[in-house]
């Protein structure tokens, strides 16, 4: 796999966004940003109201997502391009999600919403009407995600990829600094992780740094053992989507997961181990 | 940079600290960009190694706000045409500081 397997840039887009074929899909946690403007020809989807289940905290089932995806006029055959605010958090775990559901024609947009804003390209208001589709998903690859029993038997045999601030991951914050502080019933992070924080993976525009540069991060930086299994985590498993979407897709590591439970259950849990401060 | 109030209290320029019922350290701000608010931009918090924090978009009337820890921190603004301001400031515990940022853009 290759960057241009997963990845487009914002030239791509401008020369792609009206090809019949092609659906830009722009994904936030706050989705008046694509009220006030987006990308022409982009169509939404809420990280929240569309992606997670209304009851129980876990995703849309199988026909949600085929449901979802239908009224929003996506058919199985189309390349979907997704991109989102907050550096692509959101993109990248919709990209995630999928590839989870068996989507494989899906790309994201190097850079996301910020570096499209900051290149001062255009954004509309138009909502683009398209026709409904029969999307057929398939059962979930449980392959690309990670439970809680799985993470603890994971302590000290797999990698352990934190990808929270170095500050939420010491336990001296619960959340990014830019979210009220409250959601896990305890600081910290779980024993024998590595914090890699996502954002070393981007610069400051939100574009993916070199391959090179990441196999250093991840591997002379951090220390992971690339011959050995990594499941990702932070707090709600959006960043650490962003962190998969670096080791599976860019940089071809064979079986990474992301664990979306990751901190906001694991610091909730009765009785497991937790580990404090900057880490071994 | 002149520490005259304008509006809400917030500085012209410069930073102000006041005290928050809420008990978190606040950090917030409004930026500007030739003297009008900055509603296209982003603002990155780091820490005092110059780790990335957190990063919000301005809002419309050019503002951001951080729920910070105590301690030294760096907002970072960066905006439309290379435009890119470093502020340093502390947070305590129950204050909010507040920030007025101006920004140019690169070559204009």
């Amino acid at each position: 796999m290759t960057r241009s397997d997963v990845l487009v840039d914002a030239d791509w887009v401008e020369a792609h966004l009206g090809d019949p074929g092609v659906v830009l899909v722009e994904v936030d946690e706050d989705t008046s940003a694509y009220d006030k403007g987006h990308i022409a020809n982009a169509v939404k989807i809420d990280w929240k109201k569309d992606l997670q289940d209304p009851v129980r905290r876990d995703f849309v089932d199988r026909h949600g997502f085929e449901e979802l995806l239908s009224a929003r006029g996506i058919s199985n055959d189309d390349l979907v391009i997704l991109y989102g605010g907050n550096n692509n958090w959101f993109a990248a775990y919709a990209y995630w999600y999928f590839r989870l559901y068996g989507h494989a024609n899906v790309r994201l947009l190097d850079g996301g919403r910020k570096k499209w804003e900051l290149d001062s390209r255009d954004l509309v208001t138009e909502v683009p009407e398209r026709a409904k589709t029969s999307y057929q998903a398939k059962d979930q690859d449980t392959s690309l995600r990670a439970f809680r029993d799985e993470v603890v038997a994971a302590i000290g045999q797999r990698n352990l990829v934190d990808v929270r601030s170095p500050d939420e991951f010491s336990g001296k914050l619960l959340a990014p600094a830019h979210l009220p502080q409250e959601q896990a019933q305890r600081a910290g992070h779980i024993p024998t992780a590595k914090n890699v924080p996502w954002s070393k993976a981007a610069n400051d525009d939100g574009t993916f740094k070199s391959d090179d540069d990441l196999r250093k991060l991840y591997g002379d930086e951090a220390g992971l053992d690339f011959s050995k299994d990594t499941i990702a985590y932070c707090r709600i498993g959006e960043r650490s989507a962003h962190t998969w979407f670096v080791l599976h897709e860019l940089l071809g590591q064979a079986h990474v997961k992301n664990y979306d439970g990751s901190w906001t259950e694991y610091g909730s849990l009765v009785g497991v181990p937790i580990e404090l401060g900057a880490g071994r | 940079m002149s520490a005259e109030p304008q509006g809400c209290g917030a500085p012209a320029g410069g930073v102000a600290v006041t005290e928050n019922s809420s008990g978190e350290a606040i950090i917030e701000g409004t930026v500007t960009a030739g003297g009008a608010p900055a509603r296209v931009g982003y603002a990155r918090l780091l820490n005092s190694d110059g780790e990335f924090v957190a990063e919000v978009p301005l809002g419309e009337d050019g503002g951001f706000r951080f729920f910070a820890a105590p301690g030294d921190w760096t907002v970072r603004v960066l905006a439309p045409g290379g435009a890119r301001a470093d502020e340093t400031v502390t947070a305590d515990r129950g204050h909010t500081t507040t920030l007025a940022v101006s920004v140019t853009a690169a070559g204009s």
